[in-house]
């Protein structure tokens, strides 16, 4: 019977996606960067909204979003996971109030005024079946995921117009959408990139060998050595992991003294950021914030008569406020770090924001 | 940017120095070349090490000299170091403190009246060395330890940067003394000196946590003070210290945590630097290459035409993220440093 033997399929696909997650967070499986991670949630929610059994949107939301709390319980650090859940359950949203026929503008944000004349929160159950909404729900899905395959590409198009001919460049770590953006821009013009290694998992050396194979004249220092050099450099490119509510950043460990550094010298900093790194939380959370990773990077075991004695910490992301931010480069174009409140509020209904 | 980078004196520590440099090492007195090949194999390091083995080091030379016929020795002995001292230059450049302390012994080596009998002057020399070290290394970091104790009060959390011995030197003296803090060692790679820092303070009984300098953002909340150690304060107020150390008090700055500087008097020097790059020491490139999970990302960096590594030794800290210099003629700021250089200058004379 093609019924049950389809949800048993889905439900180890599940199964197998939150194993994965689960392990690459550890830094012991493989490493997968965002934008597969973003690739793969999204074509799974694609996968359940066609093979559940549902017959109104609201089920289909309750359905994801149970999928989806604990799709983000098995790795907490991966915001992407989130934020693909909470683009289709907008996107839910946005094809069920069409289906109705009402206007766009309707239930968009809050006002006062709405407030007011209609009396409270509006009813809206989504209890009606429409036949066309899965077809209408799966086709937007489609959408979004060509959206996803494409960006990386559309912030590198960006590239000519913020970097010219010998410049010197800073970055730390390695990001592949930052890797991109500089490749692009070498095609045409000559430059000088400057990679801080990251200790101490060094990920900025795999990031210089990468430059380095295409033509891209590379060097690479040391943490202790970003202050030091800043003085040379004109421009810091970064990548990040997740762009907060507020503008700011969490991003690997090491560029909060990079901004801190670009800012005391007023060299701009410039974030390559693309949409689906954009998650409604707030930095305010202190347990939830931080991530940590075995100290044995950090002191190894061979130290052995003073590591029973000492507390030794690894975390591995850093907060950047807002202020020390000049520019985000995302896939729909160039924005202050004052206009993030604005984008979320285009990808992600309020109410969505707690899963 | 890649040119200047090549155009500082590189060298790697693999290949024998001895090979490489333009003095015959045979008139060099034995105990120097020992020191040399010290300095450039790391065995030696540290400015306050450096500076005490360097003397050690002239005052075998000094026993051993004889004055030759027709000469004064005043003026030989001056001009027997010259090529001692070009060789301890060509091994590892002269730190600021020695070079301070070459300058005291050539000009108490010149003040030896030329009546003076050869033991007598050689004996007075000898003495003098020894004052010059007991004042203004030994007794200088138990002047600065009994300043720097009214500054740590109980309950506090220290931080400190690498492995300084003056710094070293004050914590330790303040647990004996009863003061109940606890320690944050920050490290950096690829020296990790952090960690002899981190021995030396845990032998003591001293509650300490171990973090690399990337994580300084994170660990900066719980902070009360920075404890920095100095390699030079020069004339306009910069600190030259081992990289990195400019990068933890912009971030204190940032949390507003109090940054205070460590500092005998005989590492002040007259020279003047603005930004880390005009004269710096470059360190053995090879030490960034590390291995991670069986592959190392760098191993043929040479072969490739356009990725360079950079290895930095010193930087300089600017004044306004220093908040106090503890030296052994009292706590300064760092913008009183050419006010003490003039009171030392007419003290000489």
């Amino acid at each position: 019977m093609p019924g049950p033997y389809r949800e048993t399929d889905l439900t180890e696909k599940v199964e197998a996606f939150l194993s994965d997650l689960k392990r690459g967070g550890s830094g012991t499986g493989p490493l997968r960067g965002s934008a597969e991670t973003a690739r793969e949630t999204t074509a799974l929610l694609r996968r359940i909204t066609a093979q559940v059994r549902w017959s109104s949107a609201g089920d289909l939301m309750e359905v994801i979003r149970k999928e989806g709390r604990r799709m983000s319980a098995a790795q907490p650090s991966e915001t992407t996971v989130g934020n693909m859940i909470r683009r289709v359950l907008k996107i839910i949203r946005e094809e069920y109030a069409r289906s109705r026929g009402s206007s766009e503008e309707a239930d968009q944000q809050e006002s006062l005024h709405k407030l007011l004349t209609s009396g409270g929160l509006s009813e809206e159950n989504f209890r009606q079946y429409f036949t066309a909404l899965k077809a209408n729900v799966i086709e937007a899905i489609n959408e979004l995921l060509t959206e996803l395959e494409g960006t990386t590409d559309n912030i590198a198009m960006q590239a000519l117009e913020h970097i010219h001919s010998n410049e010197v460049i800073m970055t730390i770590g390695r990001s592949r959408t930052v890797e991109a953006f500089l490749k692009d821009a070498a095609r045409k013009r000559k430059f000088h990139v400057i990679v801080a290694e990251c200790a101490p998992f060094c990920q900025g050396h795999e990031m210089a060998t990468s430059l380095s194979k295409d033509g891209i004249e590379t060097t690479v220092i040391t943490d202790a050595a970003i202050f030091a050099v800043m003085s040379r450099v004109n421009k810091v490119i970064i990548g990040t992991q997740t762009v907060l509510a507020n503008g700011g950043l969490r991003a690997v460990n090491g560029t909060h003294t990079l901004a801190l550094a670009a800012k005391h010298h007023s060299t701009p900093l410039i974030v390559c950021a693309p949409m689906f790194k954009l998650s409604p939380q707030f930095p305010n959370e202190e347990d939830t914030f931080h991530k940590f990773v075995s100290p044995h990077e950090v002191l190894p075991f061979t130290e052995g008569e003073i590591l029973s004695k000492v507390n030794v910490h690894c975390p591995v992301f850093d907060y950047v406020p807002p202020e020390l931010i000049t520019l985000f480069i995302s896939n729909i174009g160039g924005h202050a770090p004052s206009y993030i409140y604005r984008l979320m509020s285009e990808l992600y209904h309020p109410e969505d924001h707690e899963l | 940017m890649k040119q200047m980078v090549r155009s500082f004196l590189t060298y790697s520590r693999k290949a024998p120095l001895t090979q490489q440099l333009s003095i015959p090492s045979a008139v060099i007195h034995p105990a120097i070349v020992r020191l040399g090949l010290q300095y450039s194999q790391g065995i030696v390091a540290g400015s306050n090490a450096r500076s005490i083995a360097l003397l050690h080091a002239f005052k075998q030379v000094i026993s051993d000299y004889t004055t030759p016929s027709n000469e004064e020795l005043s003026r030989d002995l001056v001009n027997k170091l010259k090529p001692y001292i070009s060789f301890l230059n060509q091994c590892r450049p002269l730190s600021a403190s020695m070079g301070n302390a070459i300058k005291y012994i050539k000009k108490e080596i010149s003040n030896i009246p030329s009546q003076f009998k050869e033991d007598d002057a050689k004996k007075k020399l000898l003495n003098c060395i020894e004052c010059f070290i007991e004042e203004k290394i030994v007794l200088a970091a138990k002047a600065i330890a009994k300043s720097s104790i009214e500054k740590i009060n109980d309950g506090d959390v220290i931080l400190v940067y690498g492995c300084s011995s003056l710094v070293n030197h004050i914590l330790c003296e303040a647990f004996e003394k009863g003061r109940k803090f606890r320690v944050i060692v920050v490290d950096s790679r690829p020296r990790l000196e952090g960690r002899e820092a981190l021995r030396r303070l845990v032998q003591k009984g001293i509650s300490c946590t171990y973090v690399l300098i990337s994580a300084v953002s994170y660990i900066l909340p719980e902070v009360s003070k920075v404890f920095l150690g100095a390699h030079a304060l020069l004339a306009n107020g910069y600190v030259m210290s081992r990289v990195g150390t400019s990068q933890i008090a912009l971030v204190a700055k940032a949390f507003n945590v109090p940054v205070l500087v460590c500092c005998e008097t005989y590492k002040f020097c007259e020279r003047v630097q603005t930004d880390s790059f005009v004269s710096n020491e470059l360190d053995d490139p090879d030490d960034l290459i590390v291995t991670r999970k069986g592959e190392t990302q760098l191993k043929d960096w040479q072969q490739v035409p356009r990725l360079g590594l950079l290895n930095l030794v010193y930087d300089v800290t600017p004044p306004d993220f220093v908040d106090l210099v503890i030296t052994d003629l009292g706590m300064i700021p760092c913008t009183s440093v050419p006010v003490v250089l003039r009171v030392k200058n007419v003290d000489l004379l």
